[in-house]
């Protein structure tokens, strides 16, 4: 909403420079996000007429303009703008002018031809948001007259606020400036239209009917007769134009004045066309179908609203835009004003159902004022009085349900113990009465009636509320709560920070891609298609929530190595969203963390995972070869712990990183973090430390390839007991001595008692029980 | 016996001379064996006590014992000499040049909005708050129902959803803001609550360097008896000097959100004086605390919402919120 200082002042005396007023504004909450000085800074602005226009004769998007700046010569003017003909009246800054923004005008050359000044658009000097074309300028003002003078502008403050949607109230600019009296401690009042009524009451020359008195709440009707269409006076085109609305004529600016002023939203209806003059307000059937103002034939549906005419036939749809048949031209002379109260829920959806929401259908949305009709009309007849527009008598008025208002009980305690705020009775009645709200005492509290424009307020804490806004957020000594609780993480939460700093350390760097995947990309990954799918995607490229983290890794580092950065080692910690197999309130979501080491191979991640199980102290995990979805499939385990799978390690499926563009192999780690940290890991059992000594022995056998050295680590482990207590493969090698299909796997067994020195007996025993256990169970002899 | 001393003295003299002359320690062995050994100076001296007089025999005695000290002395002296240049010779062919060796090892490094969570997470954490989480992709009900959005509420067209197929159409949807935990920690907690629940959201937003469909949030909420305003005010003033420091302040300016009343924004002012729009905030409205199964009679609250990402942001001087989630390597390796 823009308002400015000088509108506002009509309704209040506002005092303060403009930035102090500014400050006020947001402090009330309608946040100031642009102040601009208008009518200023535009000295050396004229009014010229356009004696020629030529084609630039080396440049296709500028055009050689000739005006008369006054002193009836021809003056050359590049121009970037095509919107003027011979003969329009525009702005020109002439040179040595500065442009409201600092630009100072100069004579320059523009492709080898001279630019003696420069013309306006609307923009430039600050007047509305039209950057498109020149300001063609109505009137017949002399060449050379300044600009200021032409158009009557005045210096002045536009103020674009950011209006809440609970306060329909400052969606109008007598709205703002009763908050801001409020706050400046000024009176305010709406001034009483001066109009004066004649000709035939139009009780008797219009008949309203509300049939569903749940979408119209109120509807009045006004009859104006010898209404002429034309241009508005400039001061109020100067009004429409600073706050955004272009000047159409005298009748569509007034409509508009009326409703930035009042904030209520109106209608005209060339009466003559209004069938049997009767307005029946009723829901549109499905398929009914009106041709509205802008010619476009529209559909419409049981939860739309329709004005109909007395044969039945839709003129208007409710609060959203008028019919084709019925709108007021040249020939018009009697206009049925409407100003009507509509069901905000009913103009939402019908607004965005058909795509049209517009100054008035915001305003309606948000709730209008049902009481300031009568006033709103009579400020419309005012503003149009100048150009021979009469009034008739009588205001038809139809009345619908509109929301109860009802007194509402406020506790003086309540106020203050919700805003930590010693305010008295008498204070906060003051600041309430101080934006219309109705108070009386009652005991200790106070009954409060809330004004009807503020339909936002209906229970007490929207009042305590405007007792807080109004006196002073600032104002409000600042506490701190002590909390009675002890601050900490939870253990998950602790163990996702080792999770991250255990990868950090281990040299990889945390990704964070986005959650959205293409259709189709959990299938190039090898994965299965059970991502659960947006239903209003912004894009259909973003349009699957990622069933895995894998996509936007590989993505990741596809990305990476387009700018020839390979060799990339990554981790990420996110959720991954499924479709549950069974039917459940959410879909499945869990929290993984993947790990991709770009030109590495398997046993990488192996050594990642190990690493994190070591961090994490996660016991009795197993390696189970095993292919997965999308991952090598000789070269990847499950991961077991304590019998429950966590996850995947191995490689990337050579076809998967095809698919994905990823120039070199991919080691992989993906664990399940919400199954992972729900088993049994840290707190390890302290084992105390032996102060005898140990032997170690080394074994080295021949093992089948098909036999996993974990398979003979855990047959060692078995097999030498307690007396075991470190155990670690130190050599694997393979070729002739071997034999095909077979390699050697070496190990270092340390053997140690906690209560004595072991014999030599005792270590040879220790060791052939291993290679007997070793020899026995699986295809492995041990080498000499 | 003159003749002996004489011999004693000349030894050690000739001793003095041929140590320092000995070029390495196995030269100084081979000394060492004849100034001291069975043909030594000193050993044939001493085979000849025998032939003096008891008198003499003691006093040469003396002096045999004197100068098999001072020699021993001379060569230990030499030998500690020459293997001290020995190892420094060794140590001086091990040289290298150690910055061969820099060649930017390096950590892993979490990613800069992990950071800035954490640091959210310890700062409050420190206030004695605890850290609460819920999922992504949510019900209605605690996304907007719960948040006192009545259905089809205009304000609900403030947030761009994005819905998803699961369930009733319109049901389930990709949460907006991290506000729904607050009605899932009522719902599992009894007061008093003092609670940060940091997490992913995501809108209906097309990416720019301000905007991105998914982003990052950090919601606090304290329910307890007596919770006023002013602890709104004063807790996000402490949160400011604590997070930003002690040069900056904070303001709240009237604002709305269905689910405070009242509710502010959130503004800090910088140093330079300029005022940056941080947070959504406001006192938990009644509706919420119902829907959470508390009276608001007995219990009130205040709640308070901010972009993570931006806080990111702001700490590195990163002027585009894109880069958060390009993931280019070159990006990710600088926090």
């Amino acid at each position: 909403m823009k308002v400015l200082l000088s509108w506002l002042r009509d309704f209040a005396p506002i005092e303060g420079d403009p930035v102090a007023i500014g400050d006020q504004l947001s402090d009330l909450g309608l946040a100031v996000e642009e102040m601009t000085a208008v009518g200023e800074g535009l000295d050396g602005i004229v009014v010229a007429r356009v004696l020629d226009l030529r084609r630039h004769p080396d440049a296709d998007r500028i055009q050689l303009v000739d005006v008369d700046a006054g002193d009836g010569e021809a003056l050359q003017i590049c121009c970037g703008a095509f919107n003027m003909s011979v003969g329009d009246l525009v702005p020109l800054a002439t040179l040595g002018a500065v442009m409201p923004g600092g630009l100072e005008i100069a004579r320059r050359k523009l492709r080898g031809e001279w630019s003696n000044g420069m013309l306006c658009s609307p923009t430039e000097i600050g007047l509305g948001d039209d950057a498109d074309g020149i300001l063609l300028l109505d009137g017949e003002p002399t060449p050379g007259t300044p600009l200021t003078e032409a158009l009557d502008l005045r210096p002045d403050v536009l103020y674009d606020l950011e209006v809440n949607p609970n306060r329909p109230d400052a969606m109008s600019v007598s709205g703002v400036a009763r908050d801001l009296a409020a706050r400046q401690g000024v009176p305010f009042a709406i001034p009483e239209p001066a109009v004066a009524e004649s000709g035939d009451g139009a009780a008797g020359r219009a008949t309203v009917e509300i049939l569903d008195e749940d979408l119209c709440g109120r509807f009045g009707l006004r009859v104006l007769d010898g209404v002429v269409v034309g241009t508005s006076p400039r001061w109020l085109a100067n009004r429409l134009t600073a706050l955004g609305q272009r000047p159409i004529n005298s009748v569509v600016d007034v409509s508009n004045y009326v409703m930035l002023e009042l904030g209520q939203p109106n209608h005209t209806y060339d009466l003559d066309r209004v069938a049997g003059a009767a307005f029946r307000v009723r829901r549109a059937a499905d398929g009914e179908v009106i041709e509205t103002l802008d010619g476009v034939e529209r559909t419409l549906t049981v939860a739309d609203g329709v004005i109909a005419d007395g044969d039945d036939t839709a003129i208007g749809i409710a609060g959203i835009m008028g019919g084709a048949n019925t709108e007021i031209d040249d020939s018009t002379s009697s206009v049925a004003l409407e100003m009507a109260w509509w069901d905000p829920m009913t103009i939402a959806t019908s607004g965005r159902r058909l795509g049209l929401r517009s100054e008035a259908s915001a305003r309606f949305e948000r709730g209008c004022d049902p009481e300031v009709v009568d006033l709103a009309m009579r400020r419309f007849a005012e503003l149009l009085a100048p150009s021979g527009a009469t009034l008739a008598p009588d205001l038809v008025d139809a009345r619908g349900n509109l929301p109860a208002r009802e007194a509402i009980r406020v506790r003086t305690g309540r106020v203050n113990a919700l805003l930590g705020t010693d305010l008295g009775r008498g204070r906060i009645a003051e600041v309430l009465q101080s934006i219309g709200f109705g108070v009386t005492e009652a005991g200790d509290d106070l009954e409060v009636v809330v004004p009807s424009f503020r339909p936002d307020s209906s229970t007490e804490i929207d009042v305590v509320e405007e007792v807080a806004r109004m006196h002073g957020y600032g104002r409000i000594e600042r506490t701190v709560p002590r909390s009675t609780l002890t601050g900490h993480l939870t253990p998950y939460q602790l163990d996702r920070r080792t999770v991250r700093s255990t990868m950090a350390g281990l040299g990889l760097d945390e990704v964070m891609p986005v959650p959205f995947l293409a259709p189709g990309d959990l299938e190039a990954a090898g994965l299965p298609a059970d991502g659960v799918t947006l239903v209003n995607p912004l894009v259909a490229e973003e349009s699957v929530m990622r069933a895995s983290l894998r996509p936007g890794i590989l993505r990741t580092l596809a990305y990476n190595a387009s700018h020839r950065m390979t060799g990339l080692g990554v981790f990420e910690v996110g959720h991954v969203y499924r479709r549950p197999a069974e039917p459940q309130p959410l879909p499945d979501e869990r929290e993984h963390l993947a790990v991709a080491l770009a030109g590495r191979e398997a046993g990488e991640a192996v050594s990642v995972w190990s690493a994190l199980a070591d961090a994490l102290a996660a016991r009795d995990y197993a390696l189970v070869a095993e292919s997965a979805p999308g991952l090598h499939p000789s070269r990847t385990a499950r991961i077991e712990v304590g019998g429950v799978s966590v996850g995947n390690v191995g490689e990337v499926d050579p076809g998967v990183l095809e698919a994905f563009e990823v120039p070199e192999r991919v080691a992989w780690l993906e664990v399940d973090l919400d199954t992972l940290l729900a088993l049994p890991h840290g707190d390890k059992p302290y084992g105390r430390v032996s102060r005898y000594p140990s032997s170690d022995i080394d074994l080295a056998f021949a093992v089948d390839e098909g036999t996993p050295a974990a398979a003979v680590d855990v047959c060692l482990r078995e097999a030498g007991g307690d007396l075991l207590v470190d155990l670690s493969l130190f050599d694997v090698f393979r070729g002739d001595v071997v034999g095909e299909g077979r390699r050697s796997l070496a190990f270092t067994l340390r053997l140690q008692a906690g209560d004595r020195t072991l014999t030599d007996a005792e270590v040879a025993e220790v060791r052939s029980r291993c290679i007997s256990a070793v020899e026995g169970s699986l295809p492995a002899t041990l080498r000499g | 016996m003159e003749d002996l001393a004489a011999q004693l003295d000349a030894a050690v003299a000739d001793a003095a001379v041929a140590v320092a002359a000995a070029a390495d320690l196995d030269a100084l062995a081979v000394l060492d064996t004849d100034l001291l050994g069975k043909k030594s100076v000193v050993t044939t001296v001493r085979s000849h006590l025998g032939g003096i007089d008891p008198e003499g025999r003691k006093v040469v005695g003396r002096r045999v014992n004197e100068v098999r000290t001072e020699i021993e002395v001379l060569v230990a002296a030499r030998r500690a000499e020459l293997a001290a240049e020995a190892r420094a010779v060794v140590l001086e062919a091990e040289r290298l040049d150690l910055t061969e060796f820099d060649r930017g090892r390096r950590l892993g490094h979490r990613h800069v909005v992990t950071q800035t969570w954490e640091r959210l997470e310890d700062l409050f954490v420190g206030m004695g708050y605890t850290v609460a989480e819920g999922p992504e992709i949510e019900d209605e009900w605690h996304n907007f129902g719960a948040l006192n959005f009545p259905l089809d509420h205009p304000a609900r067209d403030m947030y761009d959803t994005l819905y998803v197929d699961h369930g009733e159409p319109q049901s389930t949807l990709l949460r907006t803001h991290t506000s729904p935990v607050q009605v899932r920690v009522m719902e599992t907690q009894e007061p008093p609550i003092y609670s940060i629940m940091p997490g992913r959201v995501f809108r209906s937003d097309t990416a720019d360097a301000t905007h991105m469909p998914v982003f990052h949030q950090i919601e606090g909420l304290v329910v307890d008896r007596g919770i006023t305003f002013g602890d709104l005010a004063g807790t996000l003033e402490a949160f400011t000097r604590a997070y930003f420091g002690s040069d900056f302040t904070s303001r709240l300016r009237p604002s709305y959100f269905p689910f405070t009343e009242p509710s502010a924004e959130f503004d800090i002012q910088r140093p330079d004086g300029s005022w940056l729009e941080l947070a959504g905030c406001g006192m938990v409205h009644p509706n919420v605390l119902r829907a959470g199964g508390l009276d608001p009679e007995e219990w009130s609250g205040f709640a308070f919402g901010f972009g993570l990402d931006r806080l990111a942001l702001m700490r590195h001087g990163i002027d585009d919120l894109r880069e958060l989630f390009r993931n280019d390597h070159r990006f990710l390796e600088q926090f």
